[in-house]
C-alpha cells in the first residue's frame, strides 16, 4: 500500500540492553543503578526509558552530566483504565549527541505524585505546573505548584481520560 | 459549571507591602504584552525585584480536543496555536503523525514544505521586528514591516486560500499544486527583500533612543538560557549554537546551506541582530528552494491516508471509496508515540504524539518554545527598571496563543 520506512525496533529491557549497550545515557544509568531502570524501547528512532518513580530525579542527574543537558518537554499520559495509570514523559536533548531521550515514569492512580526535577532543571517548572493542572499529578519540593492554564478554583484534571471533552462535569 | 462557587476574581495590585516593596499588576490588557499576558511585579520604586508571569487568558483546551478529532482534523487546530507560525505548527504536527505512520515524503513537497516554513519564519520575524521596535517608541518601523508581511500573507492565500490559517501542509504532503504564477511572485518578493532588510536596519540599528534601551538590558546567560529551557534565537543570542534545522534536520533541511547566526553578547540587542540575520539566511533558503524545487508529487502515494483528487473521484470507485471512509473513519495510525521537533521561528518547536492504533490521537501534547522562554523573564529583567521589561518582553518573542493553547 505504501512504503514503510525501516527502523529496527528493539522492544524490552533485555533487548535494547544488548543492542544499544555503548550509548551514553544506558550507560550511565547503568553505572549508577541498574535497578532505576524498569523497561526500556527503541521503536521509530527514539529511545524510551523506563525509570523507577522513585528515582526519577537522580535519574535525570546522572543523564545530565552525561551530555542531556537540555530539559526539553514533559508531559502525561492518561492510561485510564489501565493500570498503572499516568505515564510521565520526559523529553531531553543533549547538545553535544545531537539526540533526544525520553525517561518514562508510569506513576499508579491513587495519589500520583513524584519528585520535583526543578532542582535538576528549572525549566521544567511551567511543565510540572502544568502536569498538575491537567493531570493531576503532584509534584514533591517543586517551588510553586499552582495551577498554570486553568482557573485558580476550577475543579477536575481536565486532560484525565475520565473528564469529558465538552458538556458537564 | 452553573454550580461553580461564585466567578473567580481576579487579583488585583492590592498596596501590600512585603518590606518596602510594592506588587504591581501588569496586564493582562497591556499594550506592550502581546497579548493577555499578566505580570505580576514585586518592584521597589521603579527597579524589579520578581516578576511572576500568570498565564492561561488564552487557554483553549486545545490538546484536549485533539483527542476527539481524527488525525486529518486536528491539522487546522494547529494553526490556530500560533497566529504568525501556522505552517510551523503544521509542518511538526505532520512530521509527527507521518512518522508514526511510518510514511514517506516526496522530495518536491518536503521542498516546498521548507519554503513555506522558511517564509513563515519572515513573516513571523517582521512582526516581531514591528512590534519590538514598536514597544520601545520607533513607530515607523512596525509599517514598513507590515508592507513586506502583507506581500508574503497574499502569497499564503494564494496556495491555500487563507491568510493565516492556511492548514496547507497535511499528512502526508500537501493538498495541491500551487498556482503557476507562485514561483515567480516568491521569486520577485525574495530577490527584493534583502534590500528591505537594510532598510529596517538603517532605521534601527544606527538609532540612539533604541540603541540605549537595548544594549546591555536583558542579560541573559548561556547556563541560565539551559538551566531555564530557552531556546531558538534568544539561546543563540547567548552564544549557544545550536539550530535543529542544521543539527537534527528534518523535511530535507540537511541539503540546504545557510549559516546559523550567533552572538556571545547575550543581551535584548544581540537577539535582535541575531533575528535580523536569521531573516537573511531564511533569504537565502528560500533562494535555494526555489532553484531547486525537484519535480514529482506533492503527495505520498497512500490512498488510504490521503485524500484523492476531486478528477479521480468523479472516474474511479476506489477514489470515491477512500474519499468516503478516510472523511467518515478517519485512518487508524499503528501504536507508538512520537516526539518531532523543529526550529520554529521562535524557538524549538516538539509534538508529542500518542498513538492507541485507533484514528484518534490518543494523546497530543504541544511543546512550544515561547512557554519556556517565559521563565527567564525574571532573570533577565530582575534589578532593572520596568520600562527595560518591555523590552526584554518584546525580545523573547512572545505569542501568546501558544503558551496558554
Amino acid at each position: 500500500m505504501f512504503r514503510m520506512t525501516i527502523t529496527p525496533t528493539l522492544l524490552g529491557k533485555a533487548e535494547v540492553l544488548e543492542g544499544m549497550q555503548d550509548h551514553p545515557a544506558i550507560r550511565a544509568i547503568l553505572a549508577w543503578k541498574p535497578e532505576a531502570l524498569q523497561d526500556a524501547k527503541f521503536d521509530r528512532g527514539e529511545l524510551t526509558l523506563t525509570i523507577a518513580p522513585e528515582e526519577i530525579r537522580a535519574a535525570c542527574f546522572t543523564v545530565q552530566t552525561t551530555g542531556y543537558n537540555f530539559f526539553e518537554d514533559l508531559t502525561a499520559v492518561d492510561w485510564h483504565p489501565a493500570t498503572p495509570r499516568f505515564q510521565l514523559s520526559y523529553h531531553l536533548l543533549s547538545h553535544p549527541y545531537k539526540e533526544r531521550i525520553r525517561l518514562r515514569v508510569m506513576l499508579d492512580d491513587a495519589d500520583p505524585s513524584v519528585d520535583s526535577i526543578t532542582p535538576v532543571w528549572p525549566a521544567a517548572n511551567f511543565y510540572e505546573r502544568e502536569v498538575f493542572d491537567l493531570f493531576g499529578i503532584r509534584f514533591h519540593e517543586h517551588p510553586d505548584l499552582r495551577r498554570i492554564l486553568m482557573p485558580d478554583d476550577w475543579e477536575g484534571y481536565p486532560l484525565r481520560k475520565d473528564y469529558p471533552v465538552e458538556g458537564y462535569r | 459549571m452553573s454550580d461553580r462557587p461564585g466567578t473567580p476574581v481576579l487579583e488585583l495590585p492590592v498596596a501590600q507591602s512585603p518590606g518596602d516593596h510594592m506588587i504591581l499588576n501588569m496586564g493582562p490588557q497591556h499594550p506592550s504584552t502581546h497579548g493577555v499576558l499578566r505580570l505580576v511585579l514585586e518592584i521597589d520604586g521603579e527597579i524589579i525585584q520578581s516578576v511572576r508571569p500568570e498565564i492561561g487568558y488564552l487557554h483553549t483546551g486545545i490538546e484536549k480536543t485533539c483527542e476527539a478529532k481524527f488525525y486529518q482534523q486536528v491539522v487546522p487546530l494547529t494553526d490556530r496555536i500560533d497566529y504568525l507560525s501556522p505552517m510551523a505548527n503544521n509542518l511538526c504536527y505532520c512530521l509527527a503523525v507521518e512518522r508514526l505512520l511510518g510514511l514517506e515524503i516526496p522530495p518536491r513537497a518536503q521542498w516546498m514544505r521548507v519554503l513555506l516554513v522558511e517564509l513563515t519564519r519572515l513573516n513571523s520575524h517582521l512582526v516581531w521586528l514591528g512590534t519590538h521596535a514598536m514597544d520601545i517608541g520607533a513607530l515607523t518601523v512596525f509599517l514598513y514591516t507590515f508592507r513586506e508581511r502583507e506581500e508574503i500573507l497574499r502569497l499564503f492565500e494564494d496556495i491555500s486560500g487563507q491568510r493565516m490559517m492556511g492548514s496547507y501542509i497535511r499528512i502526508g504532503g500537501l493538498p495541491m499544486e500551487p498556482p503557476l504564477d507562485f514561483f515567480d511572485r516568491t521569486r520577485t518578493f525574495i530577490h527584493s527583500f534583502p534590500e528591505k532588510i537594510d532598510e529596517y536596519s538603517n532605521l534601527l540599528t544606527g538609532n540612539p533612543i533604541f540603541i540605549n534601551r537595548l544594549k546591555g538590558v536583558g542579560y541573559l546567560s548561556a547556563k541560565d538560557a539551559i538551566a531555564l529551557g530557552v531556546t531558538g534565537p534568544p539561546l543563540r543570542a547567548s552564544s549557544v549554537d545550536f539550530d535543529l534545522r542544521r543539527d537534527m534536520p528534518y523535511s530535507s533541511y540537511e541539503k540546504f546551506q545557510f549559516n546559523v547566526p550567533t552572538s556571545t553578547v547575550g543581551d535584548t540587542w544581540a537577539r535582535y541582530e541575531v533575528r535580523l540575520a536569521e531573516m537573511r539566511e531564511s533569504v537565502k533558503i528560500v533562494q535555494q528552494a526555489l532553484d531547486g524545487m525537484p519535480a514529482g508529487a506533492l503527495r505520498a502515494h497512500a490512498p488510504k491516508i490521503i485524500l484523492p483528487d476531486r478528477e479521480k473521484m468523479k472516474t474511479e470507485m476506489e477514489a470515491l471509496i477512500h474519499h468516503f471512509k478516510i472523511v467518515t473513519e478517519g485512518f487508524p495510525v499503528p501504536a507508538g508515540e512520537v516526539y518531532q521537533g523543529i526550529e520554529s521561528p521562535r524557538g524549538q518547536m516538539g509534538y508529542y504524539v500518542v498513538s492507541d492504533g485507533t484514528a484518534k490521537p490518543y494523546r497530543v501534547h504541544m511543546r512550544n518554545p515561547t512557554f519556556a522562554s517565559l521563565q527567564a523573564i525574571e532573570t533577565m529583567s530582575k534589578g532593572r527598571l520596568i520600562a527595560d521589561l518591555v523590552a526584554v518582553i518584546g525580545s523573547i518573542d512572545i505569542v501568546l496563543g501558544e503558551i496558554d493553547r
